[in-house]
């Protein structure tokens, strides 16, 4: 990158630096010895020319929409598009989530995604035992394909994509949305979307679980072959860093984790489906965590993309230039957020999105100041969207692509978050791949070890959150609380046998026996998941199918 | 003999998944001399009264994220109640707002602890409030 009189003269200067720095930090000492990221990461005073002399430009940082890809996929950056304004939403009943969507349309968002409720997400119907007292507090209640139509009602599906929040009963959700849009005569091709259907990450970290690991990745390949074949503008998989980062992982470990489990899947279907990588490589997405150190943040959205494109063409021989693309949605960080002096939220939210911007993300959630106690009010939730808009249209960092690219400290860093998820990748690989990893527990454990750390040093005070352990205030701030009250479970229990009562009841037991064959002789469950959500099967029936098939996977609760 | 140690039962009610703060008070229990029992997600509360029982633990805490804990804490110590062990101390945390705190008390909890309750302080509580039962 430097000629040698360049790097010459910077190691003349540096000692020279160094030399006042010591002076003055013996008159007058640091505020504290050690300066390091959220995730624990120590971060030196100063970056030069000699932290990243050895780079090669061409290799290793090049050009957008050209490989290694670090300076984003798109040639043009955002000025032919901004990123989707996508606001995660979802509670109470379809028609309330309905309403709020149309709201967020109306505010200028721009694409739509779903958050459904805990029994929805487990696979049971609100009737259920277990989903007592659940029904859409978290999310969206849906049990059959009329809760599901009530939902997307208006919204017109052939130009709006909409991303699905539904793991383990991805297939059937997404078999609602495809059964929608064929019955509105709108064709599989013209749909566009995600389901984030990410497995692995669930045994890692958010918990949302049904059968063990194996069956739920053939889950998963199925409806990446049902999508390379009929729904070609479908995400089959938003292969996510999320939840594996909420749940205490440290930036390194979000990043590599998340690329590893990218891996899985690519190979999963390789093998199962003999599909070449470039069939359906184009269409794999991921999700990431924008948390609150700022820089880190930015230089993990950047080292992912040179990773995964290194990945596709030297692990996988990928020769499309479209299955190199690392294309990504973040989402702020939930965990960095305080139910304490809850206003400071819009703060920490804002920083995330901005740095999120920076890494060159495609699409955004930024969260709103409430989200920490509850569902978020409308007001909150507008707020949240206007943060996303000031960056976009206020604050000119959308001018000139990567802006940041070039920079000592950031190509320093991009460099080291790359090094250290490489480290780990590779011993993944040396345990046989992500399911032999989680069946051992190390990435939960890697994840454990990091959260106690980091609640320690809360605690500590060696890392501060303000408003829990430093300037706390007596007084509480009062913000409006959307509650979601019992109405709402009964009124969906009511819906849903009003539906059980109408429908044909052989034809549904037939289509599930349909399902239990496909399953048994490992088919592709797709095509017979969409006839049986046509004939009213609900969510629960289709999933107590697999639980039966595949066998049911319990939280082994490492810690 | 050395006095037996406190025993706690760490338990996630529900289908919440949100278990960061269960898996970290695990560690924290562990270090400060406690015995810990952790169950992992998605335990019915007819599966937590019947490990408190069976473990033979002096404390209940649950942990809950998602909103379902009106419904679901006041059904542990109930059952608790009519298993006639409601001499176990049952604690509780997670979101819970402030309006729904005293329906907590009512139901039998003995505290709940919400964002910014330390390791400490919660260690401390169980000090000074949980003795282990004979």
């Amino acid at each position: 990158m430097f000629t040698p009189e360049v790097l010459e003269q910077s190691k003349t200067m540096k000692s020279k630096w160094e030399d006042e720095v010591k002076k003055i930090v013996a008159k007058n000492a640091d505020q504290k010895p050690k300066w390091t990221t959220v995730s624990d990461l120590e971060i030196k005073r100063l970056y030069g020319p000699d932290d990243i002399k050895d780079m090669d430009f061409a290799k290793d940082i090049g050009y957008p929409g050209q490989y290694p890809f670090l300076r984003g996929n798109q040639a043009t950056g955002y000025r032919g598009k901004y990123w989707t304004f996508r606001m995660f939403s979802g509670m109470g009943s379809a028609a309330e989530t309905n309403a709020r969507w149309h709201y967020l349309l109306q505010s200028g968002q721009t694409g739509l995604s779903t958050a459904f409720d805990f029994p929805t997400l487990m696979g049971y119907d609100t009737d259920a035992p277990k989903a007592r007292g659940e029904c859409g507090k978290c999310g969206v209640a849906i049990d059959t394909i009329e809760d599901f139509q009530t939902l997307i009602k208006g919204i017109p599906l052939a130009k709006i994509s909409t991303s699905m929040t539904i793991n383990p009963p991805a297939t059937i959700l997404w078999a609602m949305y495809c059964a929608s849009a064929q019955m509105a005569g709108i064709g599989l091709d013209e749909i566009a979307g995600t389901i984030q259907n990410d497995m692995l990450k669930e045994f890692i970290a958010q918990k949302t679980l049904m059968c063990p690991p194996d069956p739920s990745v053939k889950l998963i390949s199925d409806t990446v072959e049902f999508g390379t074949k009929y729904v070609p503008k479908w995400n089959t998989i938003s292969i996510s860093g999320y939840h594996i980062r909420e749940a205490g992982a440290t930036a390194v470990q979000e990043l590599a984790f998340t690329l590893r489990d990218g891996m899985e899947y690519v190979e999963d279907v390789i093998k199962r489906k003999g599909l070449h990588v470039d069939q359906f490589a184009p269409r794999l997405s991921f999700f990431f965590n924008s948390h609150i150190d700022f820089f880190e943040e930015i230089a993990k959205l950047r080292a992912a993309r040179r990773i995964w494109a290194k990945a596709m063409r030297e692990r996988y021989n990928s020769q499309d230039q479209r299955s190199w693309w690392m294309r990504f949605h973040t989402q702020t960080a939930g965990c960095s957020l305080t139910a304490q002096q809850p206003y400071n939220n819009v703060i920490r939210t804002a920083t995330e999105a901005l740095a999120a911007v920076l890494g060159g993300t495609q699409s955004l959630h930024t969260n709103s100041l409430d989200e920490v106690l509850c569902l978020p009010s409308e007001h909150a939730v507008q707020i949240a969207l206007r943060t996303q808009q000031i960056i976009a249209e206020e604050t000119g960092v959308v001018n000139t692509i990567d802006p940041l690219a070039g920079s000592y400290f950031i190509e320093a860093l991009t460099n080291e978050m790359e090094e250290k998820a490489w480290d780990y990748i590779h011993k993944i690989d040396e345990m046989g791949g992500m399911v032999a990893a989680i069946e051992r527990g190390f990435p939960q454990m890697e994840i454990s070890d990091a959260a106690y750390q980091f609640q320690k040093q809360i605690d500590s005070c060696e890392k501060i959150m303000i408003g829990v352990n430093k300037y706390n205030t007596e007084d509480k701030v009062e913000i409006p609380f959307l509650e979601i009250d019992e109405t709402t479970e009964r009124d969906q229990i009511e819906r849903l046998q009003a539906v059980k009562r109408k429908r044909d009841s052989r034809h549904v037991a037939e289509c599930l026996k349909e399902i239990k064959g496909a399953c048994e002789k490992g088919e592709n469950v797709m095509p017979y998941c969409i006839e049986a959500v046509k004939a009213l099967a609900t969510v629960q029936e289709i999933c107590d199918v697999y639980r039966e098939v595949y066998g049911e996977y319990r939280d082994p609760g490492i810690y | 003999m050395s006095e037996r140690k406190i025993r706690i039962l760490l338990a996630k009610p529900g289908l919440d998944g949100h278990d960061r703060g269960a898996k970290v008070l695990a560690r924290a229990f562990r270090d400060a001399g406690f015995e810990v029992i952790y169950t992992g997600c998605h335990q019915t509360p007819e599966q937590i009264v019947g490990a408190a029982l069976q473990e033979d633990v002096d404390m209940v805490g649950l942990s809950c994220l998602s909103g379902a804990h009106t419904y679901l804490f006041p059904a542990v110590t109930k059952l608790l109640k009519e298993q006639e062990a409601d001499d176990i101390t049952v604690v509780g945390g997670g979101i819970i707002p402030d309006f729904d705190m005293q329906a907590m008390y009512d139901a039998g909890l003995k505290a709940i602890f919400t964002p910014g309750a330390t390791l400490d302080s919660i260690c401390d509580w169980i000090r000074e409030n949980i003795k282990p039962r004979e």
